[in-house]
């Protein structure tokens, strides 16, 4: 088995202005505007997906991420900028975009009066694959379908889960270039999640299929992403692998709750690997570390050595939550139309 | 037109699919949608059946109440005959797929096919194409029940199978008023409010009994529907054998509206499928 080149780790960019020379890009988009009457839904985003990439869009109901992806995959016209996805120009070559890209839009969109088999025939027939072609297709969907029988059945009678696997399948027939998924688990149960993550992975390992992932859920980006684009109101914050956008913001930091006086705790870290600060407050110790996993051994070793008895010890690395608080001042917060800003919590 | 073999260079190493999407004919096209369109059908006899039994219904009950006013005062009249037209437009008119369209629409399929390289006016020819097919095959039960009834076809088989054809175009005509509608509005009840105009055309004009019969504003009505000269040529093809006037009315009529409801029809699909 094959596996795909990842991209190299690009450097975390705050500002939205990411790599936009893009002959190596499989969708990019410069100055990317599109407006609802007086509402600005997407505010000149710039954007570069390289081939063979994940890319996470990540941001809150309403951040403006779905309407991309319906630029993107040529359902809605910009009405300012200009993007390219697979090498074609969204405006101006639409049907060459159609022929490489697969979308799983964010509502499933089925026929329920037909099978899934008729479904996915159909697709196949509309991307002018012949009889033959579809029929292997189908022998190769159907692992990732894995609903057994039920392709012969309506999809009225499916389930949820059965549906949003039908729906990737749809997207996948003709073997696209570069696949759009919007927020492809939502609603789904954790097992269903699992199992269209490990599609989504293996799409991307075995057949070097650009992905271009929106979602809501942090551990989604976090998971499956090679880099991630945070949007909010309509434009890119922030864009790097999700280990670079947590470094990007601070350090690791280690908790300790101590018995004893603080000071010789305090004292006694003083030189050790990795530690970059030290605050102490009654029998609580925040330590500001580089590398937390790195340093928590030898903070224990140094606490002991000073005789000092540790009650427990917690590291916490920065989530992306924390890189969305930075950018944004706000709490990620997906059901919110708007994230929660620090006022809101306090 | 640009095919996708010619996608943008893989990874060095990254296996290429054997299988690529390419660009489907026009053809290709419409007969894809409508395979879809008429799989449907049987799946959805609900929106087919009452036409049919409406149409029969109306026939039996209307040859009951005229047949002996009509034939006791019009010498060698046949009213069967007379009125098997008025049946059949009864059963095919308003026979269409619209309001399926309307659930694509709403349930986001009609995105999906958007998405893929189907051309946009295929979605719509394909559905037509399926309405016609079905509209044929609904005029034989009516005419089974006709030739049951003792009507004597005065341009044989080739005169059936032409009244059948007339009679389709005629649904397929009067259908673009319900495309125009689904794809204007997105909304199943504002497709159901299309039969409104099933009444003035189907019932202003001489289905009950002949033109010259009609006095009045009814007269003057009739003479300005379009389907008065539709009946003319149809009844021509079942009474008095092959008048290519009465044919050459019916089928100009029928352009008359096919011109109209298509107008509007392509230009809702053009606003539907225009990047909003």
């Amino acid at each position: 088995m094959q596996t795909t080149t990842r991209t190299p780790a690009t450097t975390a960019s705050t500002a939205a202005s990411p790599d936009t020379s893009i002959s190596h890009s499989a969708i990019s988009a410069r100055g990317l505007t599109r407006m609802y009457g007086e509402v600005t839904a997407v505010d000149g985003l710039d954007l570069a997906v390289h081939r063979g990439e994940i890319y996470g869009l990540l941001g809150p109901n309403g951040a403006g991420k779905s309407t991309t992806v319906k630029m993107l995959c040529t359902l809605l016209a910009p009405s300012g900028g200009q993007a390219d996805v697979a090498g074609f120009d969204i405006a101006t070559q639409q049907q060459d975009v159609r022929l490489r890209i697969g979308v799983a839009l964010q509502d499933v969109a089925l026929d329920p009066k037909q099978t899934g088999l008729e479904l996915l025939r159909l697709q196949g027939q509309l991307y002018g694959l012949r009889k033959a072609e579809i029929e292997q297709r189908l022998v190769e969907l159907r692992a990732l379908v894995d609903i057994g029988d039920a392709l012969d059945r309506r999809i009225e009678t499916y389930s949820g889960g059965m549906r949003r696997r039908l729906d990737l399948a749809a997207a996948l027939v003709h073997n696209p270039d570069v696949l759009f998924l919007d927020e492809p688990t939502t609603g789904l149960d954790p097992i269903s999640r699992a199992s269209v993550w490990q599609e989504v992975r293996r799409l991307n390992d075995e057949l070097g299929m650009t992905i271009l992932l929106t979602t809501q859920y942090l551990e989604e980006a976090d998971e499956l992403a090679d880099r991630v684009g945070i949007v909010d109101h309509g434009h890119l914050v922030a864009e790097g692998t999700p280990a670079e956008l947590k470094r990007s913001i601070g350090t690791d930091v280690v908790f300790a709750r101590i018995d004893g006086k603080i000071a010789v705790a305090v004292a006694a870290l003083r030189g050790v690997y990795g530690v970059v600060a030290v605050e102490g407050h009654e029998h609580e110790l925040s330590i500001s570390v580089e590398d937390g996993s790195s340093a928590i051994g030898p903070i224990a070793i140094a606490l002991h050595d000073a005789s000092v008895r540790v009650r427990d010890l917690t590291l916490r690395t920065p989530t992306l939550d924390d890189v969305f608080l930075e950018m944004t001042g706000a709490h990620f917060d997906p059901d919110a139309t708007s994230p929660t800003t620090r006022e809101d919590r306090s | 037109m640009s095919t996708a073999t010619a996608t943008f260079d893989s990874q060095p190493g990254t296996p290429v699919p054997v299988v690529r999407a390419r660009p489907a004919g026009a053809v290709h096209d419409v007969v894809s949608i409508a395979g879809r369109a008429l799989r449907a059908v049987p799946r959805d006899l609900e929106a087919i059946l009452p036409p049919v039994f409406i149409a029969v219904f109306f026939f039996i009950v209307n040859i009951g109440t005229l047949e002996n006013l009509t034939q006791n005062n019009i010498q060698g009249f046949d009213y069967t005959a007379f009125e098997m037209a008025t049946a059949v437009l009864l059963g095919v008119t308003g026979v269409s797929r619209a309001q399926a369209l309307v659930v694509d629409v709403q349930s986001g399929y009609f995105d999906r096919l958007l998405l893929t390289p189907v051309r946009r006016s295929a979605i719509l020819v394909g559905h037509m194409v399926a309405d016609v097919t079905v509209s044929s095959i609904l005029c034989v039960p009516i005419l089974a029940l006709a030739f049951a009834l003792g009507i004597d076809f005065q341009t044989g088989a080739v005169g059936v199978l032409m009244f059948i054809v007339i009679a389709a175009l005629w649904s397929l005509a009067f259908a673009g008023f319900g495309y125009a509608i689904a794809l204007k509005t997105g909304n199943p009840a504002a497709v159901n409010s299309s039969f409104l105009l099933f009444f003035p055309f189907l019932f202003l004009t001489s289905s009950y009994v002949p033109r010259d019969q009609l006095s009045g504003w009814l007269d003057t009505v009739a003479g300005w529907n379009p389907v008065t000269y539709l009946l003319q040529g149809l009844r021509s093809l079942a009474l008095s054998g092959w008048h290519w006037d009465d044919l050459g009315r019916a089928f100009l009529a029928v352009l008359v509206v096919f011109l109209i409801s298509f107008g509007l029809c392509f230009a809702a699909l053009r606003a539907r499928v225009k990047q909003r």
